[in-house]
């Protein structure tokens, strides 16, 4: 006796609690299956919540959701081995309502999103691996669990089960991720006094700041890493393609313990006590790597369908728009009472012509760009720093001589013309 | 038909908890709540004997209102119903004061539907005492049957249970009159997988929960913090042994030097009635 449910979420992340959070609003009876203990037990992510997409989901959710920090300053570091070069902005209208976006802890803050889609009327079982689809005469009809009497039924079912999605692998949607298409982050939780926290930051209580770390960070290997703040801990933590580790030979801990033990970060994070240690991969592909997102009584979101914009790294907020865009196509399917893919295709007509389809479009080539052409982060920026260091180091040279200095040691005319290419090439592919 | 109630409760998961070492008290925060484990085998054994008995099981917990998630842990194992007494006034309970208002709470679940057996864990794994099981038997005037291994035998007609109580060295057959109250140890069963129904039926449940004032003759000065004459004098974390003998040496010099050092130690080793070959 298996029961039927109109929609089945597999993956209570930011994208399946979205989506069942609309259906369940809507009236529509949804099943949400999380293989955790709750969710956000195995969901990991740096820490940078956007409010906008959070927004409209739950208005207003910031009065009442366990966030860590509004979010008033963003610094990017270009580091060197001994040096940085370091910009950003700090605006004090990012500490004020509606503010900005938010650094988050998801094991907290996921477990009380399910828990507003609980009360909207989504049921949650947790602690469930969803083991494949039933698929019946070419249509998803159900998933197979890995309970006693596992089967369940349902009209459409939602896969949001993260960056490796096997469902949607094993329906044929995709095949294996290639190395350079994910990426492995890894990352410490550490704890630090709140006070320490605002003294070493330069931040007022209720404020945040997020340091995104470029360059040696990882080594000159295509990646970043982050530095973020919450109420009493900071969130440090480095990612790269998985080619790239294995090109370079590192293990992804090595690397997150090299940027610990970095002279640009360790006086942040001195005296912490590392709390968690968190790793996980990022779908890191872009456009060109996204898998067919929806099929007869089928629909794929989140980071399953490999939604991330790595260059601006967003993925949460991508995972919530087309866990919205999801119900919406459900909702239409249901109104229709036709569950087939021309129907739930809707989805994807939604989710690309919006900024997530259009964003993922415009930085189709930049992980593969910058994946090829390693020279951006091994070379340009040690050489960026080398310039700064000698335009600011008051020797007695005159500044016209600095400048000849700096433009000499990009070295022969070859290799400057190469840095003006690869100056417009990085341009194009960001454009 | 036979009705169990099981009680149970909502513990800090004392494996991983940390102890704040100016205070010397745990930092609950640190550690998720879970269902006592030996509750959980406690809340299968009572499924077990429903399967073979037929009747309800019904759990009864008393705590704050995030326990509803341990009494929705046991509707996945399989319980029928699910109390709870929840009140500002229970807070800060010894075990005598536990066993009192679980008892008045059992007296009320009684009027519902009479109760044949009270089953308990062992203990809790935040106290570990293992008094508020024989507690509420007292109170309530049943045989407190403590150890329970096994349930060999339940007759509700003619009103009896038969049971293995464990001993150090083995095991005794013990037969009860009913109602009784049993605590059992982990080893009485192996809690399963729970099936998707059960999930689902878990999912969407809702226990019913009491305040002090839905109880009846409750005497409120034997409640909570007023009702616990308990002093807890210290708690402090164990300090970690240290020292210890390395061995150096091939795997066999190893081995024989082990094996020397132990053959020292042998009172160590003796067994009570054991072998004496």
């Amino acid at each position: 006796m298996s029961e039927k449910f109109d929609v089945i979420v597999v993956g209570a992340g930011p994208a399946g609690i979205s989506c069942a959070y609309e259906l369940a609003k809507a009236g529509v009876n949804v099943l949400l299956i999380e293989r955790g203990e709750y969710p956000g037990s195995k969901n990991v992510m740096g820490g940078v919540l956007y409010r906008k997409m959070m927004e409209d989901v739950i208005p207003d959710f910031w009065k009442e959701a366990p966030l860590e920090r509004p979010i008033v300053e963003q610094r990017f570091m270009m580091m060197d081995k001994e040096s940085a070069v370091t910009f950003g902005y700090k605006g004090m209208e990012w500490g004020q309502e509606p503010y900005n976006n938010f650094t988050v802890l998801r094991a907290k803050f996921d477990q009380w999103f399910a828990g507003k889609a609980v009360e909207q009327g989504a049921l949650l079982v947790n602690e469930t691996v969803v083991l494949e689809c039933i698929v019946e005469n070419g249509k998803v009809v159900g998933v197979r669990t890995d309970r006693p009497d596992g089967d369940l039924y349902a009209d459409v079912v939602v896969l949001a089960d993260g960056v490796n999605s096997l469902l949607a692998k094993s329906l044929g949607f995709h095949k294996e991720f290639r190395p350079d298409e994910v990426a492995l982050a890894t990352m410490e939780i550490i704890k630090l006094d709140k006070k320490t926290i605002e003294d070493r930051f330069n931040l007022e209580e209720n404020q945040g700041t997020t340091i995104e770390l470029f360059g040696d960070a990882t080594k000159g290997i295509l990646g970043t890493g982050f530095l973020y703040t919450n109420k009493d801990t900071l969130s440090l933590g480095v990612g790269s393609l998985l080619s790239g580790l294995i090109k370079h030979k590192i293990k992804p801990y090595e690397l997150l313990e090299y940027v610990k033990n970095h002279p640009m970060i360790r006086p942040y994070i001195a005296g912490g006590e590392p709390v968690e240690y968190l790793a996980h991969m990022i779908p890191e592909g872009g456009y060109k790597s996204m898998p067919k997102v929806a099929g007869n009584g089928v629909l794929v979101v989140g980071d399953a369908a490999q939604l991330v914009n790595a260059i601006h790294r967003e993925g949460s907020n991508l995972a919530m728009k087309s866990g919205q865009f999801a119900a919406e196509a459900v909702l239409l399917a249901k109104e229709r009472e036709d569950y087939s893919e021309a129907t739930l295709n809707h989805y994807k007509t939604r989710l690309m012509s919006s900024f997530v389809g259009q964003d993922m479009k415009k930085y189709k080539d930049s992980t593969h760009h910058f994946d090829k052409f390693p020279q951006y982060f091994d070379k340009y920026i040690p050489m960026m720093n080398k310039a700064m260091s000698q335009m600011f180091t008051v020797d007695g040279a005159s500044k016209w001589e600095k400048q000849k200095k700096i433009w000499r040691d990009v070295g022969t005319a070859g290799e400057k013309l190469k840095l003006a290419r690869d100056a417009y090439r990085a341009w194009k592919v960001m454009k | 038909m036979l009705h169990i109630v099981a009680c149970i409760k909502q513990v800090p998961d004392t494996k991983i908890i940390k102890m704040n070492p100016k205070t010397n008290t745990m930092d609950r925060a640190s550690a998720p709540a879970i269902l006592n484990p030996y509750d959980a085998h406690a809340v299968e054994e009572a499924v077990r004997l429903k399967k073979r008995y037929g009747g309800t099981v019904s759990v009864l917990t008393m705590g704050p209102p995030p326990a509803v998630k341990a009494i929705k842990k046991c509707i996945e194992i399989g319980a029928d119903e699910g109390y709870m007494i929840s009140d500002r006034a229970f807070a800060g309970a010894d075990t005598l004061a536990t066993s009192y208002a679980l008892t008045k709470a059992i007296e009320k679940i009684s009027k519902i539907k009479p109760v044949d057996l009270i089953i308990c864990g062992k203990m809790t794994i935040d106290g570990d005492t293992g008094q508020v099981g024989p507690g509420i038997a007292r109170r309530l005037d049943m045989p407190p049957l403590t150890s329970v291994n096994k349930v060999k035998e339940i007759n509700v007609e003619e009103g009896y249970a038969v049971v293995h109580r464990k001993l150090e060295d083995g095991y005794e057959v013990i037969q009860s009159t009913m109602p009784c109250l049993m605590s059992v140890e982990k080893e009485i069963n192996e809690v399963p997988y729970s099936s998707m129904a059960n999930m689902l039926k878990a999912a969407r449940y809702q226990p019913i929960i009491w305040a002090v004032a839905d109880l009846e003759d409750v005497e409120r000065t034997q409640l909570g913090l007023k009702g616990s004459p308990t002093i807890v004098s210290k708690v402090w974390a164990p300090t970690k042994p240290r020292g210890g003998t390395m061995l150096e040496g091939e795997a066999a010099q190893q081995t024989e030097k082990l094996l020397n050092i132990l053959l020292e130690k042998k009172e160590l080793f003796s067994v009570k009635g054991g072998d004496k070959s």
